[in-house]
């Protein structure tokens, strides 16, 4: 098994705010992130896939067309949007790193080639502050 | 004494949006592309402050950079960091918030806080691979 990695980065603006509190309890939990007015992040998105190399190929899968997947279904969503206002995938959601990467990876997977697994999906929304996801079927594999 | 260039890198987070309200949406596309998404998008910009001078003989400082530090974070980093640039602070009113125009904003309120025996260059990023420098 060998794990693959692409990298690609959006820039967007969010905030973290729960409609259903008050707007001091947004302040207490979230702090600055509660700012109504958004604010925003270069965010780097590490997507990792696994797979045995093709005896023809070599590849796991072609890094290229990775790339053109990732771009097409996730990136085109996100660059340059609001997470909050513009991303179907994240209506009704918390806009946090964490729910980001979750729906990150739901939209992949439904939209991989059988036969490409993804491993995880890390998304970098400061150099200093990252997640992970690997799905929720890992440990039962 | 030899001059010497003193770096301290601070950092925020803010949302923006690139347009011109002078012009129509059709022609604010066209020259701004996707920066000009009316619910605007964001950046973590990195902020480095150069300071030139020589070596103070008594401390071996040019300038203490954690004061340096202290007054980047006072004067632009809490009025940046986690803001709306086109609406939380009153700078970019009337003025486009291209890395470029905040550069020159920030040099101008350090330029007031620091003695001019020092020469001052900002350099701002707006990502990885954009970034501005002031004075050029």
């Amino acid at each position: 098994m060998v794990y693959l990695t692409r990298i690609e980065h959006f820039n967007a603006a969010h905030k973290l705010y729960n409609k259903s509190w008050s707007k001091e309890q947004n302040e207490t939990v979230f702090g600055k992130c509660a700012n109504e007015n958004w604010h925003g992040h270069n965010y780097e998105l590490y997507v990792t896939i696994k797979g045995t190399p093709s005896s023809e190929t070599g590849f796991v899968f072609d890094v290229k067309q990775l790339s053109v997947l990732i771009n097409s279904i996730i990136i085109e969503k996100l660059d340059h949007r609001n997470l909050n206002m513009d991303v179907d995938f994240m209506k009704g959601k918390m806009c946090s790193t964490e729910n980001l990467a979750i729906g990150v990876w739901n939209e992949l997977e439904q939209n991989l080639p059988s036969g490409v697994f993804l491993h995880c999906v890390k998304l970098y929304e400061t150099p200093r502050i990252y997640v992970e996801y690997f799905g929720e079927n890992r440990g039962r594999q | 004494m030899s001059k010497v260039a003193v770096f301290r890198r601070e950092h925020f987070n803010a949302a923006h949006r690139l347009f011109n309200p002078a012009w129509d949406n059709a022609r604010n596309d066209e020259v701004f592309g996707k920066c000009n998404n009316p619910n605007y998008h964001g950046h973590n910009y990195e902020l480095e402050v150069k300071l030139v001078g020589e070596p103070d003989p008594e401390t071996g400082y040019v300038f203490d950079l954690k004061q340096l530090s202290e007054l980047v974070s006072e004067h632009i980093i809490e009025q940046f960091d986690h803001k709306n640039l086109n609406l939380d602070t009153q700078h970019f009113i009337n003025l486009n918030p291209t890395a470029e125009n905040i550069v020159v904003v920030i040099y101008e309120i350090l330029r007031k806080k620091i003695d001019s025996r020092f020469d001052l260059k900002i350099r701002l990023y707006e990502t990885e691979r954009n970034f501005v420098e002031y004075p050029a």
